[in-house]
């Protein structure tokens, strides 16, 4: 399903050339459960954005659906994100004008659906995530935990394959953090791939293939059989 | 993305920022404001000036005596000026005319009016029955001044409105006499009140027959004559033809101008709508400066968003929707802000009426729709920039707030 040949992304700091990713390759199937680790600057950031199509790689090849995503222009990678790709962020990236629903509404208005579809499967999902009364409450008047829980709804309301999580739970107490990797891997089990950057080794532990980054390359890449 | 949740969108964000929402609104406002009072105001003074010139009647005709020309060209020309006057024959020929409708003669001078023991100071106008209907006079009592030979005086005479005020009070005026001058006239009718015309106020005036008024002053000249044209269309023919009679009659020489109404109004008219396209382009130099202002509030809006624009576009937002987006919010401020200022500007313009009523200052529509044109394109043009800005953000560095 991903399939990343020799990626690499060079930024440029001072003049000085800095190598976020030497020549990744890394293939994906449908479904799996993934978790990114490494120290910070390690280059699993970068990495999850050039899958997110959020960053362009400076060299090598990524394959989406065994299609060569790599050279599409920003709209047509737009489309793709907006059709296969969804986001959580560590800091929830909420708009704050608009209500619960309203982000969860966003993507499906940037793809042009009709705002009584769009109401009710942003309803719908809330409830699914115990956030049914809290449709019309605005991000600041949300809890961290719930805020998270939204950020998820409005990634996964255009029924991506593939989930893409930077540090979750970051950004969470232990509690609600334990809530928000359950709804992710109940999407998992669902069928989604799941992509998880994270610190936290408990948390990356549970993951089914384990990647360890070290200095922008792939230093241990463990898969486990199912418990 | 559908059109109407781009407007909701834009909508949303215009009111996440009240403030600066509000500042834009009242900059964009008083532009348009300012152009739609302006021109009210320049509108208003170049119908203020038909106005008054077509109370003087259509179709008109105005014959002066003399006609100005350069002293010390040739002899016998010392002075720039011809010794002929016009008369009351000069007018009378000028009915000869097949376009000429009517012609009153005009004597003016002023006189003592007295009437009991109280005595005024008028201007007193000879003339014919004719002036009436040329000058469209309304009367308010009584007849004006009979038709008949106007070579013969006979003393009678109109008085306007303050002129009866102050001559006799409540008493009835007509069948009154009074004196004018050395002579005894009776008063067979009053003027309603007409007000200021071109300087000349009807309502302190005294009428009375040419040949009276002649008799009076002792002369035999005219001020001046008034014609009639039978239509619109005639006015040339009838200027040529007029000028000709004259010419005929005053040994073919050309000592008379001739002015059609028209002539003049078209002159005051162009001057005047020019003033308000002047006044109405200055007052939109401010529309200019509001769009820069809109420019600007975009920039701010682009980098105080930079994390949602980051956000729409990880959400799958395409450069070409994220334009859009900003575009629509500016369009929609510069909308707001030009219906705010239409808004302000017509009942600016009401209370120019409510404190000048004599002058009709009406906003042109063209200048209305030109202005909330203006506002708006430069709203549009003016977002291009901030629009492609936020189009163009990185979506990591702007996720990151960077």
């Amino acid at each position: 399903m991903i399939g990343l040949e020799q990626i690499g992304r060079v930024f440029q700091v001072g003049g000085q050339p800095v190598h976020a990713l030497r020549e990744v390759t890394l293939a994906v199937g449908s479904g799996e459960y993934v978790s990114l680790m490494g120290p910070s600057g390690s280059g699993k950031s970068t990495l999850l954005n050039i899958v997110g199509l959020l960053d362009r790689a400076s060299s090598g090849i990524y394959r989406l659906d065994g299609k060569d995503v790599t050279a599409l222009s920003d709209e047509e990678q737009a489309r793709v994100r907006r059709e296969k790709i969804g986001f959580v962020f560590q800091f929830f990236h909420l708009v704050p004008r608009l209500s619960a629903a309203e982000n969860i509404e966003l993507p499906m208005a940037l793809a042009g659906i009709s705002a009584g579809e769009r109401r009710a499967r942003a309803l719908e999902l809330l409830k699914a995530y115990g956030l049914g009364d809290r449709a019309d409450h605005r991000p600041d008047q949300l809890s961290g935990g719930q805020r998270q829980r939204v950020a998820i709804a409005r990634a996964t309301v255009m029924r991506p394959g593939i989930l893409l999580a930077d540090e979750p739970t970051g950004n969470l107490d232990r509690a609600s953090g334990k809530d928000v990797v359950q709804i992710l891997e109940s999407l998992h089990e669902s069928g989604v791939t799941l992509l998880l950057v994270t610190h936290d080794p408990e948390l990356g532990r549970r993951a089914h293939r384990r990647l360890r980054m070290v200095d922008g390359a792939i230093a241990e890449d463990r898969k486990e059989d199912e418990p | 993305m559908r059109p109407l949740d781009v407007l909701r969108f834009a909508w949303v964000s215009l009111r996440g920022y009240p403030g600066r929402t509000l500042l834009m609104t009242t900059a964009m406002a008083i532009g348009v404001a300012a152009v739609v009072i302006f021109t009210a105001l320049g509108e208003g003074a170049r119908r203020y000036v038909v106005d008054q010139f077509a109370s003087l009647g259509t179709n008109l005709l105005i014959v002066f005596p003399g006609r100005s020309e350069t002293a010390g060209a040739g002899p016998g020309m010392f002075l720039g000026q011809t010794p002929r006057d016009l008369t009351l024959d000069d007018a009378l020929a000028l009915t000869r005319s097949r376009a000429v409708l009517r012609v009153a003669p005009l004597a003016v001078g002023s006189a003592l009016i007295s009437f009991g023991g109280r005595s005024r100071e008028a201007p007193v106008i000879g003339t014919t029955a004719e002036w009436q209907v040329i000058r469209n006079m309304q009367m308010a009592q009584g007849s004006f001044l009979p038709g008949g030979d106007p070579h013969a005086p006979s003393p009678v005479c109109v008085i306007g409105a303050t002129v009866r005020d102050e001559l006799f009070g409540a008493a009835p005026a007509l069948g009154q006499f009074v004196r004018i001058g050395d002579r005894r006239f009776r008063v067979i009718g009053v003027l309603a009140t007409q007000g200021q015309h071109m300087g000349f106020n009807t309502d302190e005036m005294v009428i009375v027959p040419v040949a009276s008024a002649q008799a009076l002053y002792n002369i035999n000249t005219l001020l001046r004559i008034l014609a009639e044209a039978r239509s619109r269309e005639e006015l040339d023919a009838a200027k040529r033809d007029m000028t000709r009679i004259i010419q005929d009659r005053h040994q073919g020489e050309l000592d008379v101008t001739v002015v059609t109404q028209d002539a003049v109004l078209a002159t005051f008219d162009r001057v005047l709508t020019a003033l308000t396209l002047a006044v109405g382009g200055i007052a939109a130099v401010s529309l200019g400066v509001a769009g820069i202002l809109i420019m600007n509030v975009m920039l701010i809006a682009v980098s105080q968003r930079t994390r949602e624009i980051g956000l729409l576009k990880a959400v799958g937002a395409a450069p070409g929707q994220i334009r859009l987006l900003f575009f629509a919010e500016a369009v929609l401020l510069s909308s707001i802000g030009a219906a705010a200022g239409v808004v302000l500007g017509l009942a600016g313009n009401a209370m120019i009426v409510r404190v000048y009523p004599i002058l009709p200052a009406t906003a042109p529509a063209w200048a209305v729709v030109a202005a909330v044109a203006t506002a708006v394109t430069t709203g549009i043009v003016f977002s291009i920039m901030p629009a492609r800005r936020a189009a163009r953000l990185d979506p990591v560095s702007a996720l990151s707030g960077r």
